[in-house]
């Protein structure tokens, strides 16, 4: 059974082009960076390219780029690094719909006497501005905002959120995770002191990770040991990963393009098709303003495991926000944010795209939803041929 | 992703009686929307007491549809007083066992054929019972009892997989603890009167004969005693359990369990090569 993987917000696959480059860094060419001889030399000097490459994405100068291990890593580091920094300052903005390497960090961290801001979003998933700047206090040490959501795509006006910290003086960091690689970011225009990005989501291989910090940005190292990294991350570098990611930012730059106008092309037609042809379904997140991979669309009255379980029958992957899906027994904290009321959040799935689906496997999954929710709906006691019995919800 | 056994993808892709039926005399409506999932359970009795057609819809994941399949075809055919004896567990058996975290699939299965019944009967539907301890998913105090009773549960985790309590704001969960220790002491045996040495080595013998030497030769293992020094028990294992590398859990988990349950609550079980 061919696999039609539509989940690439959870994980990418590696560009062959990636591996190729790569490759070599995992056997034949082994040698520290850190050593003297020409062995590990020639694998610094790569890194050196790498690094060019990585920073060359995001307009960034490549003294700002440190490599972490993961999106989680860079975030946490971005995070303590400025609590470090900012002594005395006990305050934290970030919002609703983090992921939850920014969530339960904060979590974590309101449970030692720092005060979290939360910011409210929308039924849209649009960040509340007006609360926004209402939070920003002088004891603020760091606002945290995604740039783009991983269940909806919806995006934050990151860019006009950190000019309104810079005018405080305080740190702006962002978990742009799933913005990177898929639309441009370009660290030259705007004011943002940390932005966190991970290798997997764009094609590289899982293990390797950014945190960009703008120079001059006081910082706090969060993993202590060697110099590696300037002393701001100690720990032998994941060579392969570091060359793998920087080939793999060359190729986003390249593919942007594709992303922006083919994929947004298959990913509307999949939603749009989806919506007509099944009724009771709804696109959670703002329409407008979203990734050009992503949709996210509930199935009223139907639950989402249900759903991803039938399309796994036919090898079609996406993700769900229902609680059973998770093992927590809530459905998704994005959606609940949202307001999506439980009759729709419970049934969602998300589809995510990226540049190697292709126009057929696009139209086999429109051709194949339609009587998969209508075989849940059928066993449903809240569904009566094709109109819903609103029992006790 | 959940790894479900055969039984319970087979039920949910192919789902026995699903629906209504028309004429049924057993009707009940458990769980809701806002909790993830809902039963809605129809049978009919015949004259003689006897369950003729069961049919069920579910809103709900896999192995809670997967759950309501199971316990359709399990109500064929059965009396009441056959039905009435139906546990969770019975469910989770049918399906070759469910996650430990969808276990709450099977005690809604549960409710809906005791409310069922209850229908059947034309007793009045139970009003809540209990006061609530979990807000977000509106469970009680008897609920959670029964579950940890029935189900021989010890974690606040194992109450929320069972029950779903305790698995939103996560601010019941002392209460929830609350729960289990009172009903896990209230649970604990009387403590017998106090045996002679001859008396308890008699009767970890019967018991070892009776209880727990069937199950190892099942397996083609088999214990051996040694000898009782005051509440140490000392084994030798012979057969399979000899070679097998999981023979130490099995002395702890079910020989020394057996024990005290049975003989003696102190006694500790103890592996010798003789």
């Amino acid at each position: 059974m061919k696999t039609i993987y539509l989940d690439n917000n959870a994980t990418t696959q590696v560009a062959p082009e990636v591996l190729e480059a790569s490759l070599p860094y995992v056997h034949d060419l082994y040698g520290n960076p850190s050593s003297a001889h020409s062995f590990g030399g020639q694998v610094s000097r790569r890194m050196k390219e790498a690094r060019e490459r990585v920073a060359a994405l995001l307009g960034a100068t490549p003294e700002e780029i440190i490599f972490t291990s993961c999106g989680t890593e860079s975030d946490n580091t971005a995070i303590m690094s400025a609590l470090a920094t900012e002594r005395g300052k006990r305050h934290v903005v970030t919002s609703r719909v983090e992921h939850p390497a920014i969530k339960s960090l904060c979590e974590h961290l309101s449970n030692q006497d720092y005060l979290v801001t939360e910011i409210p979003v929308d039924g849209e998933g649009n960040l509340d501005m007006e609360r926004y700047e209402k939070s920003l206090t002088p004891d603020t040490a760091i606002v945290s905002l995604m740039w783009a959501n991983n269940e909806t795509g919806v995006l934050f006006p990151v860019e006009k959120a950190a000019e309104m910290a810079k005018e405080r003086s305080i740190l702006f960091h962002t978990d742009a995770v799933q913005a990177v690689g898929k639309i441009p970011v370009d660290m030259k225009k705007n004011t943002i002191d940390m932005l966190s990005l991970s290798g997997h989501k764009l094609h590289a291989p899982k293990g390797i990770g950014v945190l960009y910090v703008r120079q001059g940005t006081k910082f706090s190292p969060f993993l202590i040991g060697g110099h590696q990294e300037k002393g701001r991350r100690g720990g032998t570098e994941n060579t392969a990963g570091i060359i793998a990611l920087g080939k793999a930012c060359e190729l986003a730059a390249i593919n942007m393009e594709i992303e922006n106008t083919r994929v947004k092309q298959i990913r509307d037609k999949l939603e749009n098709e989806i919506c007509s042809k099944i009724p009771n379904s709804k696109i959670n997140g703002n329409p407008l303003n979203r990734l050009p991979n992503t949709t996210n669309i509930s199935f009223e009255f139907v639950e989402g495991e249900a759903i991803l379980l039938m399309m796994d029958e036919l090898g079609i992957c996406a993700s769900s926000g229902s609680a059973c899906t998770s093992g927590s027994l809530q459905p998704s904290h994005v959606l609940r944010a949202m307001g999506v009321p439980f009759t729709m959040s419970h049934g969602s799935i998300r589809f995510s795209l990226s540049i190697y689906n292709t126009q057929e496997e696009i139209d086999f999954v429109i051709e194949k939803m339609p009587p998969i929710i209508e075989k849940l709906r059928n066993m449903s006691p809240y569904w009566k041929t094709g109109e819903q019995v609103r029992m006790s919800l | 992703m959940w790894e479900y056994t055969d039984k319970v993808k087979e039920h949910f892709l192919n789902p026995r009686n699903v629906g209504e039926v028309e004429d049924a005399n057993a009707v009940a409506e458990v769980g809701s929307m806002a909790c993830g999932d809902a039963l809605k359970l129809t049978f009919k009795v015949d004259e003689n007491g006897k369950i003729t057609d069961a049919k069920f819809q579910t809103f709900g994941c896999a192995s809670a549809i997967a759950s309501a399949s199971a316990l359709t075809e399990m109500l064929k055919g059965k009396t009441i007083e056959e039905a009435e004896k139906i546990t969770n567990q019975d469910i989770a058996d049918y399906l070759g066992g469910l996650p430990k975290e969808k276990m709450h699939c099977s005690v809604l299965g549960r409710e809906a054929l005791e409310e069922a019944i209850a229908n059947y009967k034309g007793e009045p539907r139970k009003e809540q019972e209990g006061n609530i301890v979990c807000e977000c998913f509106g469970v009680t105090d008897l609920e959670i009892e029964r579950a940890v009773m029935e189900n021989n549960l010890a974690t606040v985790e194992d109450v929320t997989n069972y029950t779903k309590a305790g698995g939103g704001c996560e601010s019941c969960h002392e209460k929830i603890q609350e729960i289990i220790s009172r009903v896990r002491d209230e649970a604990k045996p009387v403590t017998p009167p106090k045996l002679s040495n001859i008396q308890k080595i008699k009767m970890i013998e019967e018991t070892i004969e009776r209880e727990i030497r069937p199950s190892l030769k099942h397996d083609g293992g088999d214990i051996e005693l040694i000898d009782v020094i005051g509440n140490r028990v000392l084994l030798a294992t012979r057969g399979t359990c000899a070679i097998c590398k999981a023979s130490q859990q099995t002395l702890k988990n079910f020989v020394e369990t057996k024990l005290r349950e049975l003989v003696w609550p102190d006694l500790v079980v103890e592996e010798v090569v003789q």
